[in-house]
């Protein structure tokens, strides 16, 4: 017999606390209706003592009373249906379909928390992606079963490069078909939405994308599911249809914000600016969700992206994130404003992966070496452009006059890029020589000779 | 035994709350709910208790059952453990794979090394023997590299009655009888069981004298760690803490490498499962597997078997120390250990300490660091552990208290500078921040086994790079061209110091792992040569001059170019050197001859 409570002891915001609950399970759904109306609001029992319970309701508490609520249990925890034919079709953060197109019936149905993946049943992803973006391809290489963030900043094209890379990933390995995408928005404008939407219809992506939607003004709660209908959807589609997936998750930041707000209104000891101390568990459960594993054909590799708070990578999200991500991929403001799309700052980005899937066997035999130094090339090239500033440009000595020279060009041509251009791994690679070959080879220490003699033009 | 029972009461994430608990012990392993998760005992008050779960709690209800084990979180210590990898509270995660391929299950239940598995025994003691604790009682090859040694487990005694045959055996049958000097008979076998949390005993503490080797330049001839020393490296995301705990689970000279994945991301352990098992111990030849154990609780794998991991890891060590051996355990990373510390703590409503973390956290630090040492065991051996925790602060922000307090525990500190990441100059240990407390004790092991003046080059070397950090002030203010001569010869070795000696290439076959031998040809030969430009600049040869490219490449690139077998090539080198400054102070005494004449 299923059991209905009618009397509520308190409501704060997303949660409601009620008592004399028997047999209610940490984790489970259940489900709420106002007296007198017809929908069904969802809840989730996030605190269990004695024979209280705490639940934290899937939108908004708006017209709740303390006794004009029934609650019923439903003894399950959170899922959502699956179904191949998921693709080309949009869902809200709890994954209920909003594109008007109708129910999605059959499939399976499937806990979003998922479970941690055994590291022995895991395959260290070595296979290079190509995104035809030259700073992205040489330098922070992304690597399929990667997670790869992209720190940026508020008023920054990440929309635009998200979508470039989309656009242009040859993730699929012999044809598109075992290609897909899932997209999840957190917390987003409805023009950011619209806009990625927009994107995919005009490249034709559409029919190959699934996308979950949290608005800005949606419930916070949902903003907390959003991501993982998402992964869970990702996970269907990667390792039951063997397919490879390419995740989107924006804004990671605001997904914290709701967890945040969730944490203080639980009256949660906060700990680094009142974000609650199991962020790092948390973001790893999501994050941590990328990957291959054995015995399955298809990967999810992960693009969360995320706005830094003032610019400052050592906020918390940036911060937590970098910890666990393979890498990240840096937007500047200063190249933004200098006129360069895409404006990767190349120096803090990284990609951890990068190591195992260049080289002969992927890309091209001299690329460790030509990536190593241009880093290395341009960290000097800063310090020279510090220098100028003090002593002026003509002070400087002829070959720090050399590197001013590569530095700028390394921007105009290289890291700048049309938001439709698609450059092969080997342009990009002939052009960083080009523009290597403007300093001395003395100066190249990081290449080794052989190579320098069959690339360097003199 | 009779099993205690007790009742769930409350259910928040990782922890949960028991009333009916009477007679439940702290730090006491439990089994709650129908799945029966495993759970340890971390506050009774009265009739209730918190206790905290190693798994998901997700399912879990009020009043469901909550069962008493009648022990401490234990591990259970015998052969099967080299070249495994186990989760953050010692269940093997390949045999788990076994069980359910893919994603891990819930409630695993409480499982440990194989049972069914038997490996050829040898036994070392006969009848009428009398034991005591920690003796060696029998010999198992548990690898290639590592002969497993049986010890009477601490606290026992007593005079042999039967021993089993050599042959066959699994880890839990008997092959000893002792009769303990109460008259009671005890019954030896392969495993011994262990609590995490309590240091394993040992005879006494040993002076710490040698040096771990491990094959990384700036470590081994700048800032080394002894034998049974604790080093911490901190650093903010992205500077090569990792890579370098890999690097030295590698190439360290230890006979044991314990790495623990605690919190960290679970591609990396998936990376070192299959590097190590390729990749060539350089002393024993054999492959790196066969003396390393991996313990794997990614990031996100339940919290507070997070918490457990570290303790898994150290006793662990701890076991192997006791037969007489050099064990390592590389901490990856420390600071989610305590960050777990502070979500369980922050769940049980403890009064916070600095930036949400427990007032505890000092103590437990020191509690983790000061199990490492060199000792001599129960049996006279002699053994140590070394601790190389990876801190990983905030922002990169040393001032933090993980950091800070870590900073009181250890002996070196290997900080990780983010501007030497930047430019790809790995490993990218800060020649500024970093220090280490061992040079005093391991003096006189260098100067018998590496060179008399290593130490004393050192001394110069690192002098040198603090001037040229200085001088780089200078120059950021009004270039380079305007220092004098001797400061900008000074500039110029130092830049070779960083680019030639200080930076390592990981991927490199011969610049992966450089013996001490080497290293210490690779940084007199930089000496050398400051030596001689030093004084060709004192008698007035311009530093343009004295700066020779070619001169300068041979060495820049002697880290590649000369193999570690092949020594005497650093001879040649050194004529080079001597020709070229011989000719270059000729040629110019000759000219100041004539300009005086």
């Amino acid at each position: 017999m299923i059991k209905e409570y009618l009397l509520l002891d308190k409501i704060e915001g997303p949660l409601i606390f009620l008592s004399g609950v028997r047999d209610a399970a940490y984790d489970e759904m259940v489900n709420i209706r106002i007296k007198g109306e017809e929908s069904v609001k969802k809840g989730r029992v996030v605190l269990i003592d004695e024979d209280r319970v705490v639940i934290q309701v899937f939108g908004s508490t708006t017209g709740f009373s303390v006794n004009n609520v029934s609650i019923r249990f439903t003894g399950q925890p959170m899922t959502i249906s699956l179904s191949p034919n998921m693709l080309g079709r949009t869902f809200d953060g709890t994954g209920r379909v909003i594109d008007g197109a109708g129910e999605i019936y059959g499939g399976k149905k499937a806990d979003i928390n998922s479970r941690p993946i055994n590291p022995v049943d895991r395959i260290y992803p070595r296979n290079f992606i190509q995104t035809g973006i030259s700073s992205i391809d040489l330098l922070m290489t992304l690597i399929r079963g990667q997670k790869l963030p992209i720190f940026s900043g508020s008023g920054l094209p990440h929309n635009e490069l998200a979508v470039q890379i989309i656009n242009q990933a040859k993730i699929a390995s012999d044809n598109g078909r075992e290609f897909a995408m899932v997209f999840a928005a957190m917390g987003v404008k409805h023009d950011d939405a619209d806009y990625f939407r927009r994107s995919f219809m005009q490249s034709g992506v559409m029919e190959r994308v699934v996308m979950f939607i949290n608005t800005a003004d949606d419930p916070i709660v949902e903003r907390i599911t959003t991501p993982r209908c998402a992964l869970t959807a990702a996970e269907y589609l990667a390792f039951e249809l063997g397919m490879h997936i390419l995740v989107i998750m924006t804004d990671m930041t605001s997904y914290c914000e709701a967890l945040r707000e969730i944490s203080s209104s639980r009256e949660e000891i906060p700990s680094r600016k009142g974000y609650p101390g199991y962020l790092y568990s948390d973001l790893a459960s999501l994050y941590e969700r990328a990957g291959m594993m054995k015995g399955k054909k298809g990967s999810i590799t992960q693009i969360p992206i995320l706005t830094m708070p003032n610019d400052d990578i050592t906020h918390p999200v940036p911060d937590l994130t970098g910890f666990i991500t393979e890498g990240q991929i840096v937007l500047s403001r200063d190249l933004y404003q200098s006129g360069i799309y895409p404006p990767i700052n190349i120096l803090p980005s990284l990609s951890r992966l990068m190591k195992d899937g260049i080289g002969e066997e992927y890309t091209r035999g001299d690329h460790p070496e030509v990536a190593d130094q241009i880093f290395s090339a341009y960290s000097k090239v800063r310090e020279v452009v510090d220098l100028a500033q003090v002593i002026g440009e003509d002070e400087l000595s002829e070959t720090d006059r050399k590197y001013l020279e590569f530095g700028k060009r390394f921007e105009e041509t290289f890291i700048r890029q049309r938001p439709d251009e698609n450059r092969e791994i080997y342009d990009t690679l002939n052009l960083a020589w080009e523009l290597l070959s403007i300093l001395p080879a003395g100066e190249l220490n990081r290449i080794k000779p052989e190579t320098l003699e069959k690339y360097y033009r003199k | 035994m009779n099993i205690k029972k007790g009742r769930i009461s409350m259910v928040n994430g990782p922890v949960i709350k028991g009333t009916g608990m009477k007679g439940f012990q702290m730090r006491e392993m439990v089994l709650a709910g129908p799945r029966r998760l495993i759970g340890e005992v971390v506050s009774i008050e009265g009739e209730s208790a918190t206790i905290q779960v190693y798994e998901e709690s997700e399912g879990l209800k009020a009043g469901q059952d909550i069962l008493s084990t009648g022990k401490p979180l234990s591990l259970k210590l015998g052969p099967g453990i080299i070249g495994n990898i186990f989760d953050g509270i010692q269940r093997p995660l390949k045999s788990i794979h076994e069980m359910s391929p893919g994603f891990l299950p819930a409630g695993i239940g409480l499982i440990s090394l194989d049972e069914e598995r038997e490996w050829e025994t040898k036994l070392t003691v006969s009848e009428g023997q009398y034991l005591t604790q920690g003796q060696v009682f029998g010999e198992v090859q548990e690898t290639a590299s590592i002969l497993h040694k049986l010890m009477v487990p601490p606290g026992i005694e007593g005079k042999v009655e039967y021993t089993a045959p050599d042959g066959s055996y699994n880890i839990s049958q008997v092959l000893v009888r002792l009769r303990k000097p109460d008259g009671e008979l005890h019954e030896l076998k392969m495993v011994q069981e262990w609590p995490v949390r309590i240091p394993r005993p040992v005879k006494e503490r040993q002076p710490l004298q040698k040096p771990l080797i491990t094959g990384q330049r700036i470590l081994d001839m700048f800032f080394p760690i002894a034998k049974g020393g604790t080093a911490a490296i901190p650093g903010g995301f992205g500077t090569g803490k990792t890579m370098l705990q890999h690097q030295l689970a590698k190439w360290s000279d230890a006979d044991i490498i314990i790495y623990v994945g605690c919190g960290e991301r679970g591609n990396e352990m998936t990376e070192v499962l299959e590097d190590f098992p390729k990749l060539i111990d350089p002393r024993t030849k054999r492959s790196l597997m066969e003396r390393t154990v991996l313990i794997a609780n990614t990031s996100n794998m339940p919290v507070a078997a997070r918490e457990a991991s570290i303790y898994t890891g150290i006793t662990l060590a701890e076991y192997y120390r006791d037969m007489g051996y050099h064990v390592a355990i590389m901490a990856d990373s420390t600071s989610r250990w305590a960050e777990a510390l502070r979500e369980i703590s922050g769940r049980l409503e403890e009064m916070p300490a600095e930036e949400g973390y427990p007032a505890y956290l000092p103590s437990r630090l020191a509690g983790f660091y000061e199990r490492a040492g060199a000792v001599e065991t129960l049996s006279g051996q002699e053994g140590s552990i070394t601790i190389i925790g990876a801190v990983s602060p905030p922002g990169g922000d040393f001032s933090e208290p993980v950091t800070q307090n870590t900073k009181r525990f250890v002996g070196a500190f290997l900080a990780l500078d983010r501007s030497l990441a930047y430019a790809r100059h790995f490993p990218a240990v800060s020649w500024l921040s970093s220090y280490t407390g061992y040079i005093d004790h391991l003096a006189d092991w260098y100067s018998d086994n590496v060179a008399h003046d290593a130490f004393a080059i050192r001394t110069r070397m690192l002098k040198l790079l603090h001037e040229e950090t200085k001088l780089m002030e200078i120059v950021k203010l009004v270039g380079e061209d305007v220092l004098p001569d001797d400061q900008r010869w000074i500039l110029e070795v130092a830049r070779l110091i960083k680019n030639g000696f200080m930076s390592q290439n990981a991927y490199h076959n011969e610049d992966a792992y450089v013996p001490l031998s080497k290293q210490y040809r690779m940084i007199s030969i930089i000496d050398y040569l400051y030596h001689r430009g030093m004084q060709a600049v004192k008698k007035g040869i311009p530093v343009s001059v004295v700066r020779n490219g070619e001169l300068f490449e041979k060495l820049f690139r002697m880290k590649y170019n000369i193999p570690n077998d092949r020594l005497e090539l650093f001879d040649g080198l050194e004529r080079d050197i001597d020709s070229f400054y011989d000719n270059l102070e000729n040629k110019y005494s000759d000219d100041f001859e004539k300009v005086k004449q």
